[in-house]
């Protein structure tokens, strides 16, 4: 599955990038999965990743938790609470 | 009922009025503004940098304001977020929203600027003498959403 990745605010500077194409090995359906397997880039991947950082995910532009599931093309988009107002 | 985000700023009287224009029911108009403050967290702040995710940041303002129309008996509701490089003293956010009495548009308009805080994705950065940072989300501000739990209605 091929899907579209976005990296937003200090998640954007940690991970050097703030859009990336990535095809997902099939074991791979959700968000937290999704996660998983970017984190197991290691070195500052694994870092901006790691489970005590508190991210928030969008996927297709709506806030959702790490059990969302993924669909070939959809919009994944990681970063830290919002901080706007 | 609309949303803008843009890097221009805003004229508050200018925007009231186009909200009550040909709307002779509208009783009570309530706004909220927020502005770049000098000083967070014990540090000068020169200027801030906003950032916001492009697509869904329209799309969670409409969703804020919507739920704001269907919870409350509103007439109109606007919110104006500004992006890009601010300064102390600059707006930042206007929220206004008009309804027949004050009750209605007190409360939509703090919902919707709480709501706006904690759902909204938009990120600030910070430029103080020790270096540029990014803000932290507030406790207090998730604490600011709970209160609007349909449960302690």
């Amino acid at each position: 599955m091929q899907i579209q990745l976005k990296f937003f605010a200090s998640l954007r500077e940690a991970v050097g990038t703030s859009a990336e194409t990535l095809i997902l090995p099939a074991e791979v359906k959700t968000a937290g999965q999704a996660r998983d397997f970017l984190r197991a880039r290691g070195g500052l991947w694994a870092e901006a990743l790691a489970d005590g950082n508190a991210l928030r995910i969008a996927l297709n532009q709506q806030m959702v938790d790490t059990t969302a599931p993924l669909s070939e093309g959809c919009e994944l988009a990681f970063f830290p609470p919002v901080t706007g107002g | 009922m609309s949303v803008r985000v843009q890097t221009e700023d805003f004229d508050l009287s200018t925007e009231v009025a186009n909200l009550r224009e040909h709307t002779p029911k509208v009783g009570a108009v309530v706004t909220f503004v927020g502005t770049v403050r000098d000083l967070n967290e014990g540090e000068h702040v020169a200027e801030m940098a906003l950032e916001h995710y492009p697509g869904m940041t329209e799309k969670a303002l409409e969703e804020i304001v919507a739920e704001a129309k269907s919870r409350w008996d509103l007439f109109d509701a606007l919110v104006i977020h500004r992006v890009g490089p601010l300064k102390p003293l600059e707006q930042i956010v206007l929220v206004a929203v008009t309804s027949a009495h004050r009750g209605e548009a007190f409360d939509a308009c703090e919902f919707i600027i709480d709501f706006l805080k904690t759902k909204a994705p938009f990120w600030k950065k910070e430029q103080t003498p020790t270096g540029a940072r990014w803000v932290d989300a507030r406790v207090s501000d998730d604490e600011a959403m709970s209160k609007w739990a349909p449960q302690s209605r």
